[in-house]
Protein backbone atom coordinates (compact mmCIF):
# COMPACT_ATOMS: atom_id res chain seq x y z
CA UNK A 1 0.00 0.00 0.00
CA UNK A 2 1.22 3.68 -1.08
CA UNK A 3 1.94 5.69 2.07
CA UNK A 4 -1.21 7.20 3.61
CA UNK A 5 -1.21 11.55 3.15
CA UNK A 6 0.14 13.41 6.64
CA UNK A 7 -1.09 15.99 7.90
CA UNK A 8 2.22 18.66 7.86
CA UNK A 9 4.40 18.38 10.75
CA UNK A 10 4.72 21.66 12.95
CA UNK A 11 8.54 22.31 11.96
CA UNK A 12 7.59 22.79 8.24
CA UNK A 13 5.07 26.03 9.20
CA UNK A 14 7.16 29.48 9.41
CA UNK A 15 6.61 30.76 12.40
CA UNK A 16 3.40 33.46 13.08
CA UNK A 17 3.05 34.10 16.73
CA UNK A 18 -1.23 32.68 16.26
CA UNK A 19 0.43 29.86 16.18
CA UNK A 20 1.41 30.36 19.51
CA UNK A 21 -1.85 30.44 20.45
CA UNK A 22 -2.67 27.07 18.91
CA UNK A 23 0.05 25.27 21.28
CA UNK A 24 -1.35 27.37 24.54
CA UNK A 25 -4.70 25.72 23.56
CA UNK A 26 -3.55 21.80 23.93
CA UNK A 27 -0.87 22.56 26.40
CA UNK A 28 -3.51 24.25 29.23
CA UNK A 29 -6.09 21.18 27.83
CA UNK A 30 -3.57 18.77 29.10
CA UNK A 31 -2.88 21.05 32.14
CA UNK A 32 -7.07 21.10 33.01
CA UNK A 33 -7.11 17.50 32.35
CA UNK A 34 -4.52 16.85 35.41
CA UNK A 35 -7.09 19.39 37.52
CA UNK A 36 -9.68 17.09 36.73
CA UNK A 37 -7.78 14.41 38.94
CA UNK A 38 -7.22 17.11 41.71
CA UNK A 39 -11.21 18.09 41.27
CA UNK A 40 -11.86 14.76 41.51
CA UNK A 41 -9.99 14.00 45.02
CA UNK A 42 -11.10 17.57 46.49
CA UNK A 43 -15.35 16.19 46.02
CA UNK A 44 -13.82 12.85 47.49
CA UNK A 45 -12.42 14.31 50.29
CA UNK A 46 -15.20 16.27 50.79
CA UNK A 47 -17.07 12.69 50.79
CA UNK A 48 -14.66 11.15 53.01
CA UNK A 49 -15.45 14.12 55.80
CA UNK A 50 -13.92 17.02 57.46
CA UNK A 51 -10.35 15.20 58.36
CA UNK A 52 -9.66 13.91 55.07
CA UNK A 53 -11.38 17.31 53.53
CA UNK A 54 -8.93 19.33 56.35
CA UNK A 55 -5.70 17.30 54.90
CA UNK A 56 -6.78 18.18 50.95
CA UNK A 57 -7.21 21.70 52.11
CA UNK A 58 -4.12 22.05 53.54
CA UNK A 59 -2.26 20.70 50.79
CA UNK A 60 -4.46 22.93 48.26
CA UNK A 61 -3.91 25.83 50.54
CA UNK A 62 -0.59 25.64 51.17
CA UNK A 63 2.19 27.19 48.41
CA UNK A 64 2.75 24.99 45.85
CA UNK A 65 -0.95 24.09 46.26
CA UNK A 66 -1.98 27.61 45.30
CA UNK A 67 1.00 28.24 43.11
CA UNK A 68 -1.10 24.93 40.84
CA UNK A 69 -4.94 26.53 41.43
CA UNK A 70 -3.54 29.72 40.08
CA UNK A 71 -2.00 27.75 37.20
CA UNK A 72 -5.04 26.16 37.03
CA UNK A 73 -7.27 29.13 37.11
CA UNK A 74 -5.80 31.00 33.85
CA UNK A 75 -5.14 27.44 32.30
CA UNK A 76 -8.95 27.66 32.40
CA UNK A 77 -9.36 31.35 31.57
CA UNK A 78 -7.39 30.77 28.66
CA UNK A 79 -9.16 27.55 27.26
CA UNK A 80 -12.43 28.79 28.17
CA UNK A 81 -11.78 32.21 25.56
CA UNK A 82 -9.89 30.60 23.26
CA UNK A 83 -12.09 27.74 23.05
CA UNK A 84 -15.30 30.35 22.49
CA UNK A 85 -12.48 31.61 19.38
CA UNK A 86 -12.57 27.74 18.24
CA UNK A 87 -16.02 27.37 17.61
CA UNK A 88 -16.66 30.77 16.12
CA UNK A 89 -14.42 29.79 13.37
CA UNK A 90 -16.24 26.78 13.17
CA UNK A 91 -19.03 28.54 11.87
CA UNK A 92 -16.48 30.27 9.69
CA UNK A 93 -16.55 33.34 11.95
CA UNK A 94 -13.52 35.82 12.08
CA UNK A 95 -11.44 32.65 10.06
CA UNK A 96 -9.48 35.92 8.17
CA UNK A 97 -5.90 36.02 9.04
CA UNK A 98 -5.99 39.86 10.27
CA UNK A 99 -9.37 38.78 12.43
CA UNK A 100 -7.52 35.93 13.89
CA UNK A 101 -4.48 38.19 15.12
CA UNK A 102 -6.92 40.48 16.38
CA UNK A 103 -9.11 37.88 18.46
CA UNK A 104 -5.74 36.52 19.61
CA UNK A 105 -5.06 39.06 21.21
CA UNK A 106 -8.79 39.78 22.33
CA UNK A 107 -8.48 36.23 24.27
CA UNK A 108 -4.86 37.08 25.71
CA UNK A 109 -6.58 40.33 26.77
CA UNK A 110 -10.09 38.90 28.67
CA UNK A 111 -8.23 35.98 30.07
CA UNK A 112 -5.79 37.79 31.89
CA UNK A 113 -9.13 40.11 33.13
CA UNK A 114 -10.83 37.35 34.13
CA UNK A 115 -7.92 36.05 35.99
CA UNK A 116 -7.12 38.24 37.87
CA UNK A 117 -10.85 39.01 39.17
CA UNK A 118 -10.74 35.40 39.47
CA UNK A 119 -7.64 35.08 41.28
CA UNK A 120 -8.87 38.24 43.45
CA UNK A 121 -11.71 36.40 44.82
CA UNK A 122 -10.38 33.68 45.39
CA UNK A 123 -7.18 33.98 47.58
CA UNK A 124 -7.66 37.78 48.88
CA UNK A 125 -10.78 38.04 49.74
CA UNK A 126 -10.60 35.89 52.98
CA UNK A 127 -13.25 33.48 52.51
CA UNK A 128 -11.39 31.35 49.82
CA UNK A 129 -8.57 28.57 50.21
CA UNK A 130 -7.60 28.01 53.77
CA UNK A 131 -5.09 30.54 55.23
CA UNK B 1 -10.37 -9.06 -12.14
CA UNK B 2 -8.55 -8.57 -9.10
CA UNK B 3 -7.92 -11.51 -6.52
CA UNK B 4 -8.64 -9.44 -3.58
CA UNK B 5 -11.39 -9.60 -1.51
CA UNK B 6 -13.10 -6.36 -1.44
CA UNK B 7 -12.32 -5.99 2.16
CA UNK B 8 -8.72 -6.10 1.48
CA UNK B 9 -9.20 -3.40 -1.01
CA UNK B 10 -10.68 -0.98 1.69
CA UNK B 11 -8.63 -1.38 4.24
CA UNK B 12 -6.37 1.58 4.79
CA UNK B 13 -8.04 3.33 2.07
CA UNK B 14 -9.69 6.34 3.74
CA UNK B 15 -11.75 7.84 6.85
CA UNK B 16 -14.17 5.63 8.58
CA UNK B 17 -16.07 9.17 9.19
CA UNK B 18 -15.53 8.32 13.19
CA UNK B 19 -13.51 11.69 13.06
CA UNK B 20 -16.79 13.66 12.18
CA UNK B 21 -18.34 12.48 15.45
CA UNK B 22 -15.39 13.16 17.85
CA UNK B 23 -15.44 16.61 16.32
CA UNK B 24 -18.93 17.29 16.36
CA UNK B 25 -19.21 15.73 20.18
CA UNK B 26 -15.80 17.93 21.17
CA UNK B 27 -18.14 21.16 20.07
CA UNK B 28 -21.66 19.76 21.74
CA UNK B 29 -19.25 19.03 25.09
CA UNK B 30 -17.27 22.54 24.57
CA UNK B 31 -20.51 24.78 24.44
CA UNK B 32 -21.79 22.96 27.65
CA UNK B 33 -18.92 23.14 29.32
CA UNK B 34 -18.84 27.38 28.76
CA UNK B 35 -21.64 27.15 31.08
CA UNK B 36 -21.15 24.60 33.70
CA UNK B 37 -17.14 25.82 34.17
CA UNK B 38 -17.76 29.08 34.47
CA UNK B 39 -20.86 28.27 36.76
CA UNK B 40 -18.55 26.23 39.12
CA UNK B 41 -15.71 28.61 39.09
CA UNK B 42 -17.49 31.54 40.12
CA UNK B 43 -19.60 29.84 42.95
CA UNK B 44 -16.13 28.35 44.05
CA UNK B 45 -14.25 31.30 44.66
CA UNK B 46 -16.85 32.96 46.56
CA UNK B 47 -17.26 30.14 48.78
CA UNK B 48 -15.41 29.65 52.42
CA UNK B 49 -13.06 26.44 51.10
CA UNK B 50 -11.54 25.68 54.05
CA UNK B 51 -14.71 25.37 55.86
CA UNK B 52 -15.90 21.67 55.38
CA UNK B 53 -19.47 21.98 56.85
CA UNK B 54 -20.44 25.08 54.70
CA UNK B 55 -18.39 23.36 50.81
CA UNK B 56 -20.33 19.56 51.75
CA UNK B 57 -23.67 21.70 52.35
CA UNK B 58 -23.23 23.98 49.02
CA UNK B 59 -22.21 20.54 47.05
CA UNK B 60 -25.25 18.53 48.14
CA UNK B 61 -27.45 21.77 48.32
CA UNK B 62 -30.81 21.90 45.43
CA UNK B 63 -29.71 21.80 41.69
CA UNK B 64 -25.46 21.39 42.36
CA UNK B 65 -25.25 17.77 42.71
CA UNK B 66 -27.47 17.82 39.53
CA UNK B 67 -25.15 20.68 37.60
CA UNK B 68 -21.65 19.10 38.94
CA UNK B 69 -22.21 15.19 37.85
CA UNK B 70 -23.35 17.16 34.32
CA UNK B 71 -20.01 19.21 34.88
CA UNK B 72 -17.76 16.02 35.51
CA UNK B 73 -19.57 14.13 32.59
CA UNK B 74 -18.65 16.37 30.12
CA UNK B 75 -15.64 17.72 31.25
CA UNK B 76 -14.23 14.10 31.52
CA UNK B 77 -15.53 13.37 28.07
CA UNK B 78 -14.12 16.46 26.25
CA UNK B 79 -11.05 15.88 28.00
CA UNK B 80 -10.62 12.29 26.71
CA UNK B 81 -11.28 13.79 23.33
CA UNK B 82 -8.96 16.60 24.22
CA UNK B 83 -6.09 14.65 25.39
CA UNK B 84 -6.70 11.36 22.72
CA UNK B 85 -6.10 13.77 19.41
CA UNK B 86 -2.45 15.31 21.38
CA UNK B 87 -1.67 11.41 22.03
CA UNK B 88 -2.72 10.33 17.78
CA UNK B 89 -0.75 13.44 16.88
CA UNK B 90 2.40 13.38 18.81
CA UNK B 91 3.04 9.72 20.35
CA UNK B 92 4.46 8.08 16.88
CA UNK B 93 5.61 4.38 18.42
CA UNK B 94 2.57 2.17 17.44
CA UNK B 95 2.43 0.09 20.57
CA UNK B 96 2.55 3.23 22.92
CA UNK B 97 0.47 5.00 21.12
CA UNK B 98 -2.45 2.41 21.34
CA UNK B 99 -1.48 1.83 24.90
CA UNK B 100 -1.67 5.49 25.67
CA UNK B 101 -4.86 5.66 24.15
CA UNK B 102 -6.54 2.89 26.49
CA UNK B 103 -4.73 4.21 29.71
CA UNK B 104 -6.09 7.84 28.41
CA UNK B 105 -10.02 5.77 28.12
CA UNK B 106 -9.62 4.30 31.65
CA UNK B 107 -8.16 7.62 33.22
CA UNK B 108 -10.95 9.87 32.42
CA UNK B 109 -13.69 6.77 33.21
CA UNK B 110 -11.72 6.52 36.67
CA UNK B 111 -11.56 9.94 37.49
CA UNK B 112 -15.11 10.37 36.23
CA UNK B 113 -16.45 7.67 38.57
CA UNK B 114 -14.93 8.76 41.42
CA UNK B 115 -15.74 12.41 41.44
CA UNK B 116 -19.36 11.06 40.80
CA UNK B 117 -19.51 8.88 43.75
CA UNK B 118 -18.31 11.28 45.93
CA UNK B 119 -21.35 13.98 44.75
CA UNK B 120 -23.47 10.61 45.71
CA UNK B 121 -22.13 10.44 49.20
CA UNK B 122 -22.55 14.38 50.19
CA UNK B 123 -26.01 13.63 48.76
CA UNK B 124 -26.93 10.68 50.71
CA UNK B 125 -25.21 12.43 53.91
CA UNK B 126 -27.41 15.59 53.35
CA UNK B 127 -30.67 13.53 54.03
CA UNK B 128 -29.34 12.74 57.51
Amino acid sequence: MRPRPLSPHVSVYRFQYTMIGSFTHRMTGIGLAFGLIVLAWWLAAAAGGAAAYGDASAILGSVPGKVLLALWLLAFCYHLFNGIRHLAWDRIFGFEKREARRSFRVVILAALVLFVALAWFLFFRGTGVAP
Amino acid sequence: MSLRSPLGEALGRGPAHDGVHHWIVQRVTAVALAVLTVWFVLSLVQLPLADHARVSAWIAEGSHPVCIALLVITATWHSRLGVQVVIEDYVHGRHSKVVLLIVNVFAHVLVAAIALLAVLRLVLRSFG
